[in-house]
């Protein structure tokens, strides 16, 4: 039923049709989950979701169509062909940050590849939870689209059926469980997972647009963003310069009283606020640092002279808050990078092309953006995924739609020419043997020899 | 075991210190490969014909032939595999850069199988190697000879720290698997690759598993049986039946069953002369206990040719069954082995009814004249990959993806395809740290102008009716987003 095109594209317009029709809705219920302002969420769950599905639709033909290779001498009258397969029924897991964008671009793709689709929403961001459960399968064919709601003992309990394919976006320890899980089954997965993303930051930059784009990175969804810049790594001097101009850039985001400002979000839960909170203790509060418990409201803050040791730095921030380790030099940057897991994003900042590139070769990460936050994920073109234990496996545009495909290798053979055949065969001698070698043997092209 | 951390920890250490990345170090390891198949190709088919006897031209072809395949074309092609590949932009990125880069994953595992014990091992590393990683394999133990011979060689070619060899049987593989790996290619049985990926799980390595399955051989009335029946038989019989994507079982109509019996009889006449077990060409049961399983399944079946054995020499003859049923337990698990049950189905819909209420597996094979139902058996049907009108044959294709899909596998490798499993494609986007004016549109306050101004620069739905919309919003979006920049620092730029 999945199959044919038109049944997919249907489907995917029907998404178009949701978010459309939702957007307000949309809008409202992460603002009650997470204090989500209308901006950010207009363009993260709207705007970059239309945009997926807009690739999709003007894609999917091409995308979905066999694929013909090369062949050898010997096949010239076959046919050869990557055929793009559904894997059957998958399992969509989204967590709480974006929770529309993080169920719905993949479920994009696993539509497009002509799967079924089990959707788990996140029961954190429940407002959202609950309007996905409610509205979702007015817009698609409840057959085989549905979503399932709950907590961890009832994920547990998804978890035991046998899904033919598994995404999830979370938490690296809850990734261990579930591709536990899908092992029993031999279930593929992709797994988008978080760590410390390092934002590394020369002596030699423009001082005022870099503390702009850190800040916009940092603070965008009050800092739960599984790609914001973590925490920067500069020299002291730079520390000095950068704080004034991290400063600027708050007040210019947000004016001078943040808690007042439509533009800056909350933190989703208590245990959350709480365990922020208690980072507040690294360093030193160099900017922002206030709290309002009611609210789940943490300030825009910038902890200066932070050391490896600290809180702040044992574990993933995910949070308004932006510690910063002072380095020596590069090199130091580098090494301290390296020394720890690999994140999702690694950033560095320079005015110098040479130094990002520095960065961008000595280090290893899901993806990278030189001079900018974030934005190396919004380009469809570019994969999107994790590397070690910030993940496995990627999606984003056509991604997404090869994630969701199992490439089956096809060959289609004639009849004839069976004499073809024949060096193969039984009884084995050495003069097949030269024959085969002939026919199939790649020859490797030599260095240009004058005749 | 100490051992084994001592090992991985020189891998690691050795892979820390960035000498497998540049081209010319990759190219080189590749090239001393090439020179050891070369110069120890005798030591090789001798190792081979120990473990299974192989007879040297068929273990050249089937093994040797395919690694120095494998290596001249990666060799060839790695330039152009590992350069960035540059990306489409929107209106957004239209002044950055964005582009792919291919990097090499770390230390990477390779757990070997005992069937075809030389290329399963060389493949893969090759493709790591090709990657810029660092690898320990882990060959077959029940394939003892080619498994000391590959200890014994690697070291003796290629860089030492970089690539090693550990051998040993259940308990060090287990020990192994505790390792951290950055990515581990397993081939062997379903059971065992859910072990080795439960244990990857919990370092959150990516695993590619080549596993095994019951593939399917639906023979058409509609074929010219004569070229079919012999395909089939060189596909089923080579290697004594233990070839992950031999044909497993066969479907047709029972009109036709007593005629393919007779072809593949005649066929193996020709291939292995009147007494197979004095033919050089066929190979043994790799040990007591494999032969001892596929004895048990012939069990209370109708054998329509061959059965004959001997377990001193672990030879079973080339057999085939005759209306065997569904239940039995020849059709429960993977032959492995050179037993070729023959189930009747009355038409195409039955024996793709009969594909899909199992497993999916490794190969399927189909058999017709006609495109048409040819293309319906594609359709629908699912499998790691597949040959119609032949078998084996779309696993030497270097162009196409070698894997399987739910319990036959996951992941695929060969050619491009083993160098992409080993590699981590890092998107990458290096913009200008100028050029702040666009970058306002996204910075709070939020306000309308900006966010229809965002929705046309970054949406995708170009079409040429929308171009003087474009224009006009941009320019009445800019004029309100400039008009709170003030002019100097617009001079600034």
């Amino acid at each position: 039923k999945t199959r044919p095109m038109e049944y997919r594209v249907a489907q995917l317009e029907a998404l178009g049709r949701f978010l459309d029709d939702k957007k307000q809705e949309i809008l409202e219920a992460t603002e009650l989950d997470m204090g989500k302002p209308s901006f950010e969420a207009f363009f993260s769950e709207i705007l970059l979701c239309k945009n997926e599905l807009n690739v999709t639709l003007n894609n999917l033909c091409q995308w979905m169509k066999d694929e013909h290779v090369d062949k050898n001498l010997v096949m010239q009258l076959d046919s050869a062909f990557i055929r793009k397969d559904p894997y059957g029924v998958v399992l969509i897991i989204a967590p709480w940050n974006y929770p529309i964008h993080l169920f719905l671009v993949p479920l994009i793709g696993a539509i497009a590849a002509g799967n079924c689709a089990i959707i788990k929403p996140s029961e954190i961001s429940k407002n959202t939870e609950r309007l996905i459960a409610e509205t979702l399968s007015c817009y698609l064919d409840s057959d085989c689209f549905a979503v399932v709601t709950g907590g961890v003992p009832e994920t547990t309990r998804l978890l035991e059926n046998k899904f033919d394919y598994i995404f999830f976006t979370g938490s690296p320890p809850v990734g261990r469980i579930i591709m536990t899980a899908a092992a029993k089954h031999l279930t593929p997965v992709t797994l988008e997972l978080g760590g410390k993303n390092p934002c590394y930051v020369s002596d030699t930059c423009d001082v005022t647009n870099v503390a702009r784009r850190v800040a916009w990175g940092r603070f965008f969804n009050a800092g739960q963003t599984c790609i914001a810049p973590d925490y920067l790594l500069c020299t002291i001097e730079m520390q000095e310069k950068l704080m004034p101009a991290l400063r600027e850039a708050i007040t210019e985001f947000f004016g001078p009283n943040p808690r007042e400002s439509p533009d800056f979000g909350r933190i989703v839960s208590d245990k959350q606020f709480q365990r922020l909170r208690a980072l507040l203790g690294s360093g030193r509060v160099a900017i922002g640092g206030q709290t309002d418990e009611a609210e789940r409201y943490i300030a825009p803050t910038v902890l200066a002279d932070v050391l490896p040791s600290d809180p702040a730095m044992q574990e993933e921030v995910f949070g308004p808050i932006l510690p910063i380790v002072v380095i020596a030099n590069m090199d130091e940057a580098i090494d301290f990078i390296n020394a720890r897991p690999r994140p999702l994003a690694v950033y560095a900042f320079s005015c110098d092309s040479k130094i990002v590139n520095q960065v961008l070769e000595r280090t290893s990460s899901g993806g990278f953006c030189g001079n900018d936050t974030l934005m190396h994920a919004s380009l469809t073109s570019l994969p999107f995924g994790g590397i070690g234990n910030s993940g496995l496996g990627k999606y984003h545009g056509k991604f997404t739609f090869d994630t969701f495909s199992h490439h089956r290798g096809c060959l289609h053979r004639n009849m004839g020419l069976e004499a073809l055949n024949a060096p193969r065969y039984p009884p084995y001698t050495q003069q097949k043997l030269g024959l085969l070698t002939s026919a199939f043997e790649v020859k490797r092209r030599g260095t240009c020899t004058l005749l | 075991m100490e051992r084994m951390q001592q090992v991985v920890g020189r891998a690691r250490a050795a892979f820390r210190s960035g000498r497998s990345r540049p081209l010319e170090f990759r190219m080189q390891q590749l090239k001393a490969l090439e020179r050891m198949v070369q110069e120890k190709e005798k030591e090789i088919l001798a190792a081979l014909k120990a473990d299974l006897n192989k007879s040297g031209p068929n273990a050249y072809s089937h093994e040797i032939l395919g690694v120095l395949g494998e290596l001249a074309l990666t060799m060839e092609k790695l330039p152009s595999w590992a350069a960035p590949q540059a990306v489409k932009k929107n209106l957004l990125t239209m002044r950055d850069e964005a582009y792919i880069g291919y990097e090499p994953l770390g230390v990477v595992l390779v757990i070997g199988a005992w069937n075809y014990p030389f290329v399963l091992v060389m493949q893969p590393l090759i493709g790591a190697i090709a990657a810029g990683n660092a690898v320990v394999v882990k060959p077959s133990e029940v394939s003892e000879n080619t498994a000391r011979l590959v200890a014994e060689l690697l070291p003796q070619y290629l860089d030492k720290d970089l690539y090693a060899v550990i051998t040993g049987g259940v308990p060090e593989t287990t020990e192994l698997l505790t390792q951290r790996f950055d990515h581990i290619l397993y081939t062997g049985s379903s059971a065992v690759g859910r072990t080795v990926m439960a244990a990857a799980a919990k370092h959150l390595t990516p695993v590619t598993l080549e596993l095994g399955g019951k593939s399917p051989c639906y023979i058409d009335k509609d074929c010219d049986l004569a070229v079919a029946c012999r395909r089939i038989t060189w596909g089923k019989y080579m290697n004594c039946g233990q070839t992950c994507i031999a044909p497993d079982y066969i479907l047709c109509d029972p009109s036709i069953q007593s005629k393919v019996v007779e072809n593949i009889k005649a066929t193996l006449k020709e291939f292995y002369g009147e007494d197979v077990k004095s033919s050089p060409d066929y190979g043994k049961i790799v040990n007591q206990r494999h032969f001892k399983r596929i004895l048990g399944l012939l069990e209370g079946q109708k054998i329509a040719y061959g059965g004959e054995t001997d377990e001193a020499s672990c030879f079973i003859a080339p057999t085939i069954l005759m209306d065997v049923s569904p239940e039995s337990k020849v059709m429960e698990e993977e032959i492995f082995g050179p037993v070729l049950p023959i189930v009747t189905v009355r038409s195409v819909d039955e024996a793709i009814e009969f594909i899909n209420l199992r497993e999916k597996p490794l190969a399927l094979y189909v058999f017709s004249n006609k495109k048409q139902l040819i293309r319906r058996v594609i359709a629908e049907t699912s499998s790691g990959g597949m040959t119609a009108n032949d078998v084996i044959m779309h696993s030497v294709v270097p162009a196409l993806p070698f894997g399987g899909v739910g319990h036959s596998g996951m992941g695929a490798y060969h050619g491009r395809f083993s160098f992409e499993t080993f590699s981590h494609r890092r998107a990458c986007l290096i913009k200008d740290l100028r050029w702040e004016v666009l970058n306002k549109l996204r910075y709070p306050p939020g306000s309308m102008e900006k966010m229809n101004l965002a929705k046309l620069l970054l949406l995708k739905q170009c079409s040429k009716s929308r171009v003087a919309q474009f224009v006009s919003a941009l320019l009445a979006a800019l004029k309100a987003v400039v008009a709170k920049v003030s002019f100097v620092s617009l001079l600034s730029l």
